[in-house]
């Protein structure tokens, strides 16, 4: 079994809402991410989402657009990202990482050498943000013979028989983007998302993730409540920006903000 | 059945140009891209449509624009009869308007009351400014910052008309840049606000339908030259940007295998110095951006190049995909002309017919200059002038060392 099937099948057991950070590999330079990487896991991660930066981030709003920028002054690329997963393997051979990112640099590397070397590394599951599931077709393929699971958005646009499609293409778990707008966007309203994940737990076994707008520890007991996991990112890499001219003290304030988050999900 | 009949059939029904096109974006607007979509499918052919674009196209507009023989051009080069395709001479000054006319129609059916739109030269907001004053609807332009400064006129206009210019920072602040931030705000504000796309690039079905708002431009081109050469035109010169003053033009003749076509690329200080934005020219790499595969400038990690032109509406480091298509299958050559060039055909045209080009199209006629030369007075080239160049005169007064 893949480690994020693993993961959620074990927080079902649990009766626990999974816990899912984000923040772009390389920033505020490559040395930091796998030292980040473990302190959102010892802070209550149960998934880790690991941003592959890119120049022009079009989903994404300020704080991850100059995440980007950060990590790419260290021409931070794919070849990188895979020894960063690596090296935090050598540690923690349990907490499942996605890469997330857009599709260009994935292209650019090639389908082929990209799902091998992710698998190799110990990646779990890749979320393309610009590449829908009808788009996927020559890219799946390769991913289920490496066992990475391909995981996608659904959206507040999306309509029922998009989303029966996207049910039927995703693994691990479904992204609900619980609002129109880029990243780091405005406040959410719970209730609107209740009322879509219930349309899409009719089509779907898969674990529902909710992100955007997800900031505190009162946003996310909120979602948690409606949602199988909560994704925080603008959250964490707006402190991530803020220290970016001390990363050594970040780390502990990392586990902070998303302490507090663990804390209100299993209180 | 000519050699390139099975181009016209494109793109397949999800958009794709054989391996180029598609739709990729993030989710939340895939809902309206199929929206419009439909809308589209559901108007393409419907008479009352096209008799209200037909109506804009030669009220509003002025259609059609006529095709000027250059004849002492001509004869100073040389060579070939040189016809330029007077888009300059449409409201607003450029080819730009026949697609946000029509697409201003799409908006109005679609109900919505806001239209946003990128732009480069200014061009293209320029002409979504003015159909926005027409219609009474909210308009917002995203335009690199870099642009702003180079194309102050342009901006200038747009506020008269009552848009709103919003300068773009981040990046490399130019038009790629510009479109990132149009989708932003358009995944945010996807329920009341259409996204005018300025060129026959961005996710399907934005590609297919700006061709088909501009290939009114071929088919006049078509028509003329029978009426006033007698006969097809030997070859057609265009310049490509993202390529919908091209694609205007040529698509109506992609099916006249004798009709050669040479897109014409920004050469900047020439493609062997990676100080260009010409991708196709190039051999840039396949690559995804802005929704769609094309050829693309990136590093080796699939970072987007930055590009140089002395055009503003050229310098995009991606390519519509049905271009990217046309190139591998050899239906249109691709090539470029370089910044001094390029200077060098916009004085010319200015000094010996006394039509002042915009920077873009005066690329077209940088080739032109290149070609007419290597053929016979009895043969004929159909050159796009797809826009005046007022809007560039401060450009080119700060190379000639003068300031107002």
């Amino acid at each position: 079994m893949n480690r994020i099937d693993q993961r959620f099948a074990a927080l079902k057991e649990q009766g626990r809402t999974a816990l899912i950070p984000y923040i772009t590999a390389g920033d505020p330079s490559p040395d930091y991410t796998v030292t980040y990487m473990h302190a959102l896991v010892e802070a209550g991660a149960d998934i880790i989402e690991l941003g592959i930066p890119f120049s022009d981030p079009m989903a994404d709003g300020p704080v991850i657009q100059k995440a980007c920028e950060r990590a790419l002054k260290y021409n931070t690329r794919l070849s990188h990202i895979f020894g960063m997963v690596r090296e935090f393997r050598r540690q923690d051979s349990e907490t499942p990482v996605v890469l997330m990112g857009y599709l260009n640099p994935i292209e650019r590397l090639g389908y082929q050498a990209f799902a091998e070397q992710a698998a190799e590394s110990g990646v779990d599951g890749v979320l393309v943000v610009d590449m829908p599931p009808e788009e996927a077709d020559e890219i799946a393929p390769l991913f289920k013979e490496h066992r990475l699971q391909s995981i996608f958005l659904v959206a507040p646009t999306t309509s029922e028989a998009r989303a029966a499609t996207i049910c039927a293409h995703g693994e691990g778990y479904l992204y609900y983007v619980s609002l129109k707008g880029v990243t780091g966007a405005a406040t959410l309203d719970v209730e609107a998302v209740d009322r879509q994940l219930d349309v899409l737990r009719k089509l779907t076994g898969l674990p529902l993730c909710v992100g955007f707008g997800i900031r505190d520890g009162a946003s996310a007991a909120a979602v948690g409540k409606v949602a199988d996991g909560v994704i925080v990112g603008s959250a964490l890499v707006s402190r991530i920006a803020e220290g970016c001219e001390r990363p050594d003290s970040v780390a502990e304030e990392l586990k902070e903000v998303l302490g507090e988050m663990r804390q209100a999900l299993d209180a | 059945m000519t050699k390139f009949s099975d181009l016209t059939r494109l793109p397949d029904s999800r958009g794709h140009f054989g391996p180029y096109g598609g739709r990729f974006v993030s989710e939340t607007l895939s809902f309206a891209l199929e929206e419009l979509e439909k809308t589209y499918q559901s108007l393409r052919d419907d008479p009352d449509f096209q008799a209200e674009f037909d109506y804009d196209l030669a009220h509003y507009v002025g259609r059609p624009s006529p095709l000027y023989h250059a004849e002492r051009w001509s004869s100073h080069l040389g060579g070939a009869q040189i016809w330029l395709k007077r888009e300059d001479l449409n409201h607003t000054g450029a080819h730009k308007v026949n697609n946000t006319i029509g697409q201003a129609l799409l908006a109005k059916k679609g109900g919505k009351p806001r239209v946003i739109a990128e732009t480069g030269a200014g061009q293209h907001g320029v002409a979504t400014a003015t159909v926005a004053a027409r219609l009474g609807l909210k308009c917002d332009i995203y335009m690199g910052a870099e642009d702003v400064e180079r194309q102050k006129l342009n901006v200038y206009r747009m506020h008269l008309l009552g848009a709103n210019v919003i300068p773009v920072e981040s990046g490399s602040r130019t038009l790629k840049d510009a479109m990132n931030e149009a989708l932003r705000d358009w995944v945010t504000n996807v329920d009341d606000t259409f996204y005018i796309i300025g060129t026959v690039a961005g996710p399907h079905p934005y590609p297919m339908l700006v061709r088909d708002f501009n290939a009114v431009v071929g088919r006049e081109a078509r028509r003329q030259s029978l009426e006033q050469i007698g006969r097809l035109p030997d070859a057609l010169i265009a310049c490509v940007g993202g390529g919908s003053n091209a694609m205007g033009l040529f698509y109506p003749f992609v099916e006249d295998d004798d009709v050669l076509m040479y897109g014409v690329e920004a050469g900047g200080d020439g493609v062997e110095t990676g100080r260009h934005a010409a991708p196709l020219t190039a051999n840039a790499p396949r690559g995804v951006l802005h929704g769609n595969r094309t050829y693309l400038m990136s590093d080796e990690g699939g970072q987007i190049a930055d590009t140089h032109s002395i055009s503003a509406g050229l310098d995009y480091p991606g390519v519509g995909p049905e271009h990217a298509l046309w190139k591998d299958v050899g239906r249109v050559q691709y090539v470029a002309a370089n910044d001094d060039k390029v200077l060098e055909a916009f004085r010319e045209l200015t000094r010996m017919e006394g039509i002042m080009p915009a920077l873009e199209s005066a690329h077209a006629l940088a080739h032109a200059k290149v070609l007419a030369p290597t053929m016979r007075p009895d043969q004929h080239i159909v050159v796009n002038l797809s826009g005046r160049g007022d809007k560039d005169i401060l450009t080119v007064a700060k190379i000639d060392g003068v300031n107002f």
